[in-house]
């Protein structure tokens, strides 16, 4: 792969020291270093959120196409680019944004402006945020900071408000009624989360992610990767962060049949697309968390010993989301939606005493030679 | 000034303003965001201390469960202003005796030094890989292992006893039991009566 990128790297090197030329012919020797490490951080921050959210876009499609199939429908597969045929459905996702963005955004009445137009960007500053340390390569991770696992879920933490705010500042009975739900199913659902995380930083014997994949390292690939041990904590975690991202079977926040469109029903244009933005990120940070904490990361699925298949590669955690992602859809064509009260009696009597047991089994095995995960 | 003092005084500056905000704002929704963005500034001070851990459980704690629940309960509550003024007088007294036990206690903070406290110094720069997180378990599960526990059992017997509140039966409310709805069959709730046709005249 190396050998494929090197002009590119190359090119890179070459706009990077044209790049250090003029800011320090700008700013002088003194406030260079720390003026380009402003700027590197924000172009790496770009290198991240860029394809993120082509991503999300073209996980919109995916999710049409992949349900249409399950359905036996076709799925979007009218709009094209420059009206080729065969690429038919492909520009959907980009006809879709255009349209958001010159639609008008209405603010109801009654309704607190500031508030209202607050509740979107809330909704998407964690999505975005808690990427800043989530591994996607030994080195290539933005802040390689010892907390990591910590610093994820207190930024997840945050998305509810979005949520929340969205749901008051409507000054709608439906957006409310959402808002309501979607409060008290985040927090239930966050305490079972958190249960599962502790698990894994028990196994890892880190908080730090890259520290969490390296704990997965071994020689027999897939049967050293933590969902093995953590088994009863993987499914907890994958169900509980369907529920956190108000995905379908959990989607009382929504619940478009009782409630319209729950909290987002008075959004329209591009503050409704926001919300929808914030979601499939959501999506996609859940299901890469999956990966990194679960499955192995960047890690291979086959025996070390393998040439080529058995090697560590970003690539392997790029299949590893999609697959996780798709789980999500697949989810979302198969199970009728959850009873409000079936969802709290899931949260709070299944998930947190499973979650709890496993710690404890887990602590304890881990005192035997039966462990066999030490790095 | 340096980088870090003029990130300090900024945050410094939100913080007082969002405090000040949670305490003048009409709204009480627009007063517990207020107190969210408190929070939120002053998890962002800790970590300028260099105290990670802390910052990070204040987000996660406060920020993450239990403005949300505040928020829950505020906006659903019909609060009336008019009625809440109504004991102002009678609780003015109170509120007097504790605003004044809050500023003596600032006083001696700030003004230490008038009263023979000298400053501690400034504690010496710590290495890139000093973990606050791994320092803060290690004292907290050996050396203050009683306190902690103790904190704990406290914490536990709140929880039970929270929960216990809500161990009352009412007679209105309408309770499922999912082990009785998933054991029902269908002879319980269908019977097919067969029954001859109606005669054609």
């Amino acid at each position: 792969m190396s050998g494929v990128l090197q002009p590119f790297v190359s090119l890179g090197h070459w706009a990077w020291g044209l790049l250090v030329t003029i800011v320090v012919w700008i700013f002088g020797h003194d406030l260079a270093p720390s003026v380009l490490y402003a700027i590197k951080v924000l172009l790496l921050i770009i290198c991240i959120v860029a394809p993120l959210m082509v991503a999300v876009a073209y996980l919109t499609l995916w999710e049409r196409k992949l349900i249409g199939w399950m359905q036996v429908r076709i799925g979007p597969n009218r709009v094209t680019f420059f009206g080729i045929r065969w690429l038919g459905g492909l520009a959907q996702p980009i006809a879709d944004g255009l349209k958001l963005l010159v639609k008008e955004i209405i603010v109801p009445a009654g309704a607190n402006k500031f508030l209202f137009l607050l509740a979107p960007v809330m909704a998407i500053m964690p999505a975005l945020a808690a990427w800043a340390v989530v591994p996607f390569d030994p080195e290539l991770v933005l802040a390689n900071i010892d907390a990591s696992l910590l610093y994820i879920m207190a930024v997840t933490s945050m998305g509810v408000y979005g949520i929340i705010i969205a749901g008051w500042a409507s000054n709608s009975k439906y957006a409310f009624l959402g808002a309501m739900r979607s409060a008290a199913q985040i927090v239930s659902y966050e305490l079972a989360m958190g249960f599962a995380l502790v698990g894994v930083l028990m196994a890892a014997q880190s908080l730090n992610l890259v520290e969490v994949v390296r704990g997965q390292q071994g020689s027999y690939g897939f049967l050293n990767w933590f969902w093995i041990p953590l088994f009863p904590l993987f499914l907890t975690y994958l169900i509980a962060g369907i529920a956190e991202t108000n995905r379908a079977p959990f989607d009382v926040a929504e619940g478009e049949s009782e409630i319209v469109a729950g909290f987002h029903v008075e959004y329209s244009g591009m503050t409704f697309a926001v919300f929808f933005l914030a979601e499939y990120a959501n999506m996609i940070l859940v299901s890469t968390l999956c990966s990194v904490m679960f499955l192995g990361g960047w890690l291979s699925p086959f025996p070390a010993s393998w040439p080529v298949l058995g090697a560590p590669n970003f690539l392997w955690l790029l299949v590893k989301v999609f697959l996780v992602v798709s789980t999500f859809l697949w989810f979302r064509a198969t199970f009728p939606r959850y009873r409000y009260d079936q969802i709290m009696r899931l949260g709070w009597k299944v998930f947190i005493p499973v979650a709890l047991t496993w710690i404890v089994v887990l602590g304890a095995w881990m005192q035997t030679p039966l462990w066999v995960w030490w790095k | 000034m340096t980088f870090n003092e003029f990130v300090f005084y900024l945050f410094a500056a939100i913080l007082v303003f969002a405090a000040l905000r949670v305490i003048t704002a009409r709204n009480p929704v627009h007063a517990a965001l207020f107190l969210v963005l408190a929070f939120a500034t002053s998890a962002g001070i800790w970590i300028q201390l260099q105290a990670e851990f802390l910052a990070i459980a204040l987000v996660l704690v406060y920020v993450g469960a239990v403005m949300v629940l505040f928020l829950f309960v505020v906006m659903m509550l019909d609060i009336n202003m008019t009625r809440l003024r109504e004991g102002f007088a009678a609780y003015l007294s109170l509120g007097a005796l504790v605003a004044l036990v809050l500023v003596v206690e600032m006083v001696i903070v700030l003004g230490g030094q008038y009263f023979g406290l000298t400053g501690s110094p400034p504690p010496p720069p710590l290495p890139a890989d000093y973990s606050n997180t791994r320092e803060l378990g290690r004292l907290v599960y050996t050396d203050y292992v009683y306190p902690f526990e103790i904190a704990a059992v406290i914490l536990l017997v709140a929880i039970v006893a929270a929960i216990a509140l809500t161990l009352r039966r009412r007679k209105e409310t309408k309770y499922q039991d999912p082990a009785r709805q998933i054991a029902v069959r269908r002879k319980d709730r269908v019977r097919i009566v067969k029954m001859p046709a109606e005669k054609r005249d």
